[in-house]
């Protein structure tokens, strides 16, 4: 239990606390305790006083049953123990408690010694030299004692009695003594109460901290530790949704982008691997295939060719020869998808390619009532493709669109344009070095399968290397040390460690410092160094202008494509037709298009019909750098 | 040592391919022997002599390859036709570069193997000949220009210039054949391939020939002239006689997968 972060937590606030609290409450109580016996204190003082001052007039006429009878009446006052008068010498000569008249008290005993300390007595001391508390036994209350000596004075030895010499400087002492268990009580009780708050004070801060701590870190926590084993048993999609804004917050969203990352990297992953196993397997149909095809096809035209006089056998044939044929062509083209190889690439007239797809599917196109719209822009520059492969792709979008839009007819639209995309997130860094020539490639590291700029990274305490992404202006960086938001690092070349930043200039995005990496033959690439600036400039590149693209678009009017399909449709031998289709055409025109560094994007609406967009770069040499 | 002539030896570990060849072969006249692999050929070959051989590639104990590697080590100058199931553009040039006359692809029609085979019988025949007349003789062909190259003996290319070359075919390759009836060709503007079929060229008794491209390119031009009169191929089959003016993709890398003719004068 202890090992859970937020007990952990509990404990050291509740341990302050209980800290906090225990002394000044200590410090509370005794305050109040030294308040209360102050007050006491005066009190008894002032009834010693009283007492005194009351006695007085009886004491000078010697009227003794009067002063027994004031000290009885006085000595039965609530929490008043004892009043006694003693005289010099120790002796009781008047208290409430009868018995003890006539006593001696021995000069070391607790009342006296206050003033016979030395054995001398004293004739004046402090009220609080004259305050004493005790216990008469261990187990009983506490008792607060005061004397009040009584001095002698004109009137004493003036007095008809004579009892008192005019030398004595002190004739006695008043000693009262008086219970402290009421004062005691009340201590006890405001301990308790102190107590009490204490108590209740850090149960409080301990359930208000567990509930935060619940809320802030043990659910995020937890979510996390769920989302981690989710994605153990290969749940890649799990996403947490609760994200907050604090650090666990931060973790939870990158956690959700590695998963979403992790995820797009296993689809491509099982594509390729789908695609070479696919392919492998193709090469193996194909070979163990052809060898039984070509004893059908020889033998059904050796067969053909002996019964030429036979024109039922004839028909039936050719069936055989026909339909073998056609089998031979699927195999060739299974042979083709497995095949691999670089397109042969030359210049050519997209929009020509167009043209020639079209005649090859014109037949098509009108046995099954379609309408082809050609919408081909005039000025689009020739690029460098395979054109036979290119011609292959429309041909298969095109029969595609025509068995979308079925036999009741519809349009097909065909559009050729030039566009222009950013070079930021496009362009990739191939090389790159430091000041002192040192390459920063590192061909090990890659990121999105490209290798990344690698650079040796410090702040504060913290070295590391940093991977940058090789893309211009994506930012998919890697970091090998802690990620401090509004850190700025200082970056060198991790061979020579000569420096990178360029004190010269400043981010224009957050003003922070800036590195500087050169790129060979192709100026500088500029980039913040706060972690979280995404600052990158590369004038090189910028001033190049946008990439220029040529996007094919081929839209029709058919049935559309079903959303739980859409993410199938590149797959090999996926098919909605059935026996009127290999499913390999969209799969071939994926690889194709991958083969000339292009895209394919589909935007279909069941029922409305599907549109594909190809797009191809116009200049390869700008693109791939 | 007399050896016996037959007329073709095909070799293929698959039955039904080798069965179909006696058929054809023997319904078009010829003797027709069988081995179902290289070492099983190599055997045959001791004691028997063959105006063809037709040679699957993928076998168990010895592939085609090996089978090539074997006869030019020992000298036999027996043409050989390459056929398989797994038509791949590396297994066609392989072939080809290695001394195969011919690379069939499986499944092949009677039609395709009937052209071949016609045509490896009539080179055997032109090749002996040569043997025999000695080097003092003149050929019984016109041989290519030192500076062209070839695929297979059928075909022929030369750059004319930085980003230009002429393709045509070679007089040993017309001596192959019979009176030419039709020649079909792409259009200038499409795209050939290096090793794939690019000239299709029509005899009498239904015969098809199917020529590869030496090279890959875009067409820029066909020779109309021989078009119209097909006896110009016979006359100047590396000059008048072209076929294609093509714009090379990669004519640097592909021609390492060609056979020089200054080869073939030593």
């Amino acid at each position: 239990m202890f090992k859970k972060i937020g007990f952990r937590l509990i404990f050291v606030v509740g341990l302050t606390a209980l800290i906090i609290i225990g002394v000044y409450s200590y410090f509370n109580i005794r305050s109040q305790t030294n308040m209360l016996l102050a007050e006491v204190e005066r009190h008894a003082n002032q009834l010693s006083e009283a007492v005194k001052n009351g006695t007085r007039y009886d004491m000078l006429y010697n009227q003794r049953d009067r002063i027994h009878q004031i000290i009885s009446t006085m000595g039965q006052g609530a929490n008043i123990k004892d009043i006694r008068i003693l005289n010099k010498e120790g002796e009781v000569i008047y208290s409430p408690h009868t018995e003890d008249i006539g006593k001696m008290l021995d000069k070391n005993a607790e009342s006296c010694y206050a003033c016979h300390a030395a054995n001398k007595p004293l004739e004046s001391i402090s009220i609080k030299e004259r305050t004493r508390i005790y216990r008469i036994h261990p187990d009983s209350a506490r008792i607060i004692g005061i004397i009040n000596p009584i001095y002698n004075e004109e009137s004493c030895w003036k007095a008809d009695c004579h009892a008192h010499p005019k030398n004595a400087k002190i004739l006695g002492v008043l000693d009262v003594t008086m219970s402290l268990e009421e004062v005691d009580k009340e201590i006890v009780k405001s301990e308790i109460q102190e107590m009490l708050f204490a108590l209740i004070s850090i149960l409080s801060i301990g359930i208000i901290i567990s509930i935060f701590v619940k809320r802030w870190v043990d659910k995020p926590v937890q979510e996390l530790v769920k989302g981690t084993n989710k994605v153990a048993i290969g749940e890649l999609n799990y996403t947490i949704k609760q994200t907050g804004n604090d650090e666990l917050g931060v973790l939870a969203k990158s956690f959700n982008n590695m998963t979403k990352k992790l995820n797009e990297m296993r689809l491509q992953l099982f594509q390729s691997e789908k695609l070479a196993s696919i392919g492998q397997l193709a090469a193996g149909v194909a070979h163990e295939i052809n060898n039984p095809l070509t004893g059908v096809l020889t033998y059904s035209s050796f067969l053909l060719k002996r019964t030429k006089d036979n024109p039922e056998f004839q028909e039936d044939l050719n069936v055989i020869v026909r339909e073998t044929k056609r089998s031979r062509e699927i195999v060739k083209s299974l042979l083709d998808f497995s095949r691999q190889s670089t397109p042969k690439k030359n210049p050519a007239d997209l929009n020509e390619i167009v043209n020639k797809a079209e005649s090859v599917v014109l037949n098509q196109l009108r046995i099954n009532n379609c309408e082809l719209v050609k919408d081909l822009s005039p000025s689009i520059p020739n690029i460098t493709v395979d054109a036979n492969q290119i011609q292959q792709v429309f041909i298969n979008f095109l029969v595609n669109a025509v068995d979308a839009i079925g036999p009741k007819g519809g349009k097909i639209t065909i559009k050729t344009s030039e566009i222009e995309l950013s070079p930021r997130g496009i362009t990739q860094i191939k090389s790159a070095v430091c000041p002192n020539g040192h390459n920063l490639i590192d061909e090990n590291h890659r990121i999105d399968g490209l290798p990344s700029i690698k650079l040796k990274a410090k702040y504060g305490e913290n070295i590391g290397f940093i991977h940058i992404d090789p893309i211009y202006g994506k930012n998919n960086n890697h970091y090998g040390i802690p990620l401090q938001k509004n850190k700025t690092i200082y970056l060198s070349c991790p061979e020579c460690d000569v420096t990178l930043i360029d004190k010269t200039a400043k981010c224009e995005k957050c003003g922070s410092e800036i590195y500087q990496i050169n790129i060979p033959g192709q100026g500088t690439l500029l980039g913040c160094t706060k972690m979280n600036c995404n600052w990158q400039k590369w004038d090189y590149i910028d001033k190049g202008g946008k990439k220029r693209f040529i996007e094919i678009s081929i839209s029709d009017t058919g049935c559309g494509i079903a959303p739980e399909n859409v993410n199938k449709i590149f797959d090999p031998f996926f098919s909605t037709k059935g026996q009127k289709g290999t499913g390999l055409g969209l799969s071939v025109n994926w690889g194709i298009i991958d083969n000339h560094n292009g895209s394919i994007a589909v935007i279909s609406k069941l029922g409305e019909g599907t549109m594909f967009k190809v797009r191809l770069p116009i200049d390869e040499n700008i693109n791939r750098v | 040592m007399n050896k016996s002539i037959k007329d073709i030896l095909v070799i293929d570990d698959e039955q039904v391919i080798l069965d179909s060849v006696v058929k054809i072969g023997g319904s078009e006249g010829f003797m027709v022997d069988s081995a179902d692999n290289g070492q099983a050929a190599l055997e045959k070959l001791e004691g028997n002599d063959y105006r063809l051989i037709v040679s699957d590639i993928m076998m168990p104990v010895m592939d085609g390859f090996a089978l090539l590697d074997e006869l030019s080590s020992r000298n036999i100058s027996t043409p050989v036709i390459m056929t398989t199931g797994y038509s791949t553009f590396d297994n066609a040039v392989n072939s080809l570069y290695r001394g195969a006359i011919d690379f069939i692809p499986k499944p092949f029609s009677i039609e395709e193997l009937v052209s071949a085979i016609n045509r490896g019988i009539k080179y055997s025949g032109i090749i002996k000949q040569e043997g025999m007349g000695g080097s003092s003789e003149l050929l019984p062909y016109v041989p290519c220009p030192s500076k062209y190259f070839r695929i297979g003996y059928s075909c022929w290319v030369y750059s004319s210039g930085k980003n230009s070359a002429v393709i045509g075919i070679t007089d040993l390759f017309n001596k192959t054949i019979d009176t030419i009836t039709g020649i079909e060709l792409v259009q200038p503007g499409d795209q050939i391939n290096q090793a794939n079929y690019a000239i299709k060229i029509e005899t009498g008794s239904d015969l098809l020939h199917q020529v590869y491209s030496p090279i890959s390119g875009k067409v820029v031009a066909v020779n109309d002239k021989l078009l119209e009169d097909f006896s110009i191929l016979e006359k100047d089959p590396y000059f008048e006689g072209w076929i294609y003016q093509v714009e090379p993709a990669d004519f640097d890398n592909e021609i390492k997968n060609l056979i020089p003719c200054c080869s073939d004068r030593v």
